[in-house]
């Protein structure tokens, strides 16, 4: 969750008329960049670690594998692995809404599966418009998702078990399909191919991160301005411009970098499209709000009236549906779909993302934006073992080493809260 | 005394093999205060459950509101009745701070179906000032707050709702001496807004403090209805307990004292 931006803080010495009334019991931030250190000093040690180790371990990442192979931080590189990471990223952002619930959804790497046969099966031996087959495989992902949330929700299986007999029959139904062979090419031209085939001119990169800061500028300023005219403690002005800079280093940044290339790609583009969809339907939504309520205390959620079945329904079908579009995304990656799409290791690597990235395996605490900084923490490490052309026995091993120490930070943050007086989930 | 709000009547329910309720009436009138009285397992906690639409009441029996006859089926129903229930166990959401616990299910929203999180956060402040609570920033997950102060959350959160009936099970059980005078006068205020409050209770001095009739279940079945005033501790005592063979009338013949207690109801 995004406590940092709830924290109130102060107007500071020489207040205005109608500044809001202070709990002297609350830590004052004074308003400047000393200030803001302090302050994220106090939430690290309370155990509010946000997104803080996500990024010290990219930043580790890219300085270990730049060292041992300068094309690590190529354009050409991180163009392609922004692509790479796109069809895994959309499981991950599936299957955080999972776990927010307290929930775990093992059949994401079948669906997928299941969904890529479906895609090329239709596309190329029925001869299906790609549009359409797209739509039939990613529909396929919702029906499947429905009906894991309906046998968990209605008939009380725990959804470990549905979605474990899930990860089984999927891949059967996918194998089934699929017939004799082993693998279906699809067009390299196709609406299919284009998803990560498409680049945009530098000038559209551009154009979107000037979009996101206006928007972002705008949407907080109100937010503030409200606040303020509401006498409830508001952000100053310079915090608010401290934080838009913040988020405009990584943007700009990275836009520049994959300009550098080929401009941005679109399968990025609809990865981190689907997470800022997803965090602002988390945050800021009715329906946000009641995934959080019932991860973190289900009956209290269905005694405030939350229909608790069909929120778990749903967030099955989005988890499920999610991991579809990912097939499709593999799909377009290789030209193919194969017996063994999805049967690899998406699966551990989308839940891999989702706790790197911060989210907790606990239910009730994490953010959309897990996915994004898990799945680059993860596409980094994959990228950069390949680039030393190591074998995927080391890639294994050291992905399990991050996921551990991603879980043991969880923990031990859980522990911060719970005597920092955070609340530990 | 005016018409009720809420009126049960020949209310029962089934547990399996266990009958917990049975033609249980019972009835709750703008500005009363009504205590619910009972020993363990009497079915207070499952009549609640009942009128707060947990655990929808066997057929047979009626609930009218306002006179006209009415099923509670499910949480929703209760709620848009304008039935608030505070339970014991309070209920509230750790990993949620106050304002989201405080609107939970209730949340106001902008015209495109986003949360309005300033207007929820003014109408928190707002209402936890005219509680006289103050909590350092309503921006912590209640996971952060002591007992009292959870309490008093779950209480002002079935306010927001804007009911005109509210249900408190047990709410001074976990909380010190000041703060249970603060939800005794809460409850006083309550009443004198024209809410009809319904309060269970063990403790007989917050019983007799704020409440203006008892009704006392035993086993399952009515047991007594009496106004406060004019109704001794040891009457009371002697419905919920039964007969005139119950720990009570057996100290006070040992002990020799007068307590009047034997007085048999049936």
């Amino acid at each position: 969750m995004s406590q940092q931006t709830h924290v109130p803080h102060s107007a500071g010495e020489g207040q205005p008329e109608n500044a809001p009334r202070r709990d002297p019991r609350l830590l004052a931030t004074v308003a400047s960049p000393s200030g803001w250190l302090q302050a994220l000093r106090r939430n690290l040690r309370g155990g509010e670690l946000g997104a803080v180790p996500v990024i010290v371990g990219l930043l580790l990442i890219a300085i270990v594998f730049q060292s041992m192979n300068d094309r690590f931080l190529s354009p050409q590189n991180l163009s392609n692995l922004t692509v790479q990471i796109a069809a895994v990223g959309l499981m991950t952002t599936g299957v955080i809404m999972v776990l927010l619930l307290g929930e775990i959804d093992l059949s994401i790497g079948s669906v997928s599966g299941l969904s890529a046969g479906v895609l090329a099966v239709l596309a190329v031996r029925h001869g299906v418009s790609e549009w359409v087959a797209i739509g039939a495989a990613v529909g396929v992902g919702l029906l499947v998702g429905l009906l894991h949330g309906f046998i968990f929700a209605k008939m009380g299986v725990p959804a470990f078990v549905v979605t474990l007999a899930g990860l089984l029959g999927w891949q059967g139904v996918h194998l089934y399909l699929m017939g004799g062979d082993g693998s279906i090419n699809t067009s390299s031209s196709g609406p299919i191919a284009m998803l990560t085939q498409t680049y945009f001119v530098p000038v559209v990169g551009w154009f979107l991160v000037l979009l996101a800061l206006v928007l972002y500028l705008v949407s907080v300023l109100t937010v503030e301005r409200k606040r303020r005219l509401a006498g409830l403690p508001y952000k100053p002005l310079s915090e608010v411009l401290f934080r838009a800079v913040l988020l405009a280093l990584p943007l700009v940044g990275g836009v520049w970098i994959l300009n550098q290339y080929k401009g941005v790609p679109l399968a990025f583009l609809i990865f981190v499209g689907f997470v800022v969809v997803l965090d602002l339907v988390l945050r800021k939504t009715r329906y946000g709000r009641m995934v959080y309520a019932v991860g973190g205390s289900s009956e209290a959620a269905r005694r405030a009236g939350i229909n608790v079945d069909l929120i778990r329904i749903s967030v099955f079908g989005i988890a499920s549906t999610l991991a579809a579009l990912g097939g499709v995304m593999l799909v377009s990656r290789n030209f193919a779909a194969s017996v063994s799409t999805g049967g690899g290791a998406e699966l551990m690597m989308a839940i891999a993302a989702a706790v790197i990235g911060g989210t907790s395996l606990f239910g009730g605490r994490g953010n959309a934006y897990s996915a994004l900084l898990g799945g680059l923490v993860l596409g980094a490490i994959t990228s950069g073992l390949l680039l030393l052309q190591m074998d995927t026995s080391v890639r294994f091993m050291i992905t399990a080493a991050v996921l551990l120490i991603a879980v043991v930070l969880d923990a031990v943050s859980r522990r911060g809260r719970k005597t920092h007086a955070r609340g530990g989930a | 005394m005016s018409t009720p709000v809420l009126e049960l009547s020949g209310i029962s329910k089934t547990f399996g093999a266990v009958k917990a309720l049975t033609e249980v009436d019972f009835h709750v009138a703008p500005g009363e205060v009504v205590a619910l009285l009972g020993d363990n397992g009497a079915g207070k906690s499952t009549l609640v459950k009942v009128i707060a639409g947990a655990h929808p009441a066997d057929s047979g029996g009626a609930i009218y509101w306002d006179e006209q006859q009415v099923t509670i089926g499910a949480p929703a129903d209760a709620q848009r009745l304008g039935i608030a229930t505070i339970y014991q166990d309070l209920a509230l959401c750790d990993n949620l701070d106050i304002v989201g616990n405080l609107f939970l299910g209730n949340e106001r929203l902008h015209f495109p179906g986003t949360l309005d999180e300033v207007e929820m956060e003014r109408r928190a402040v707002e209402l936890l000032d005219s509680l006289s609570v103050s909590i350092p920033s309503l921006r912590v997950p209640v996971a952060a707050l002591s007992g009292g102060q959870r309490q008093i959350i779950a209480i002002a959160r079935s306010l927001l709702g804007q009911p005109r009936v509210v249900m408190l099970d047990e709410p001074t059980a976990a909380l010190g001496v000041a703060q249970t005078a603060q939800v005794l006068d809460l409850i006083e205020r309550l009443r004198d807004q024209g809410l009809g409050v319904v309060l269970i209770s063990h403790n007989m001095a917050d019983v007799r403090a704020v409440a203006d009739r008892a009704v006392v279940l035993r086993l399952g079945r009515n047991a007594g209805d009496f106004p406060i005033a004019t109704t001794s501790y040891e009457e009371i005592v002697a419905a919920i307990t039964g007969a005139s063979d119950n720990p009570v009338t057996r100290r006070s013949t040992r002990t020799g004292s007068s307590a009047t207690a034997t007085k048999d109801k049936e």
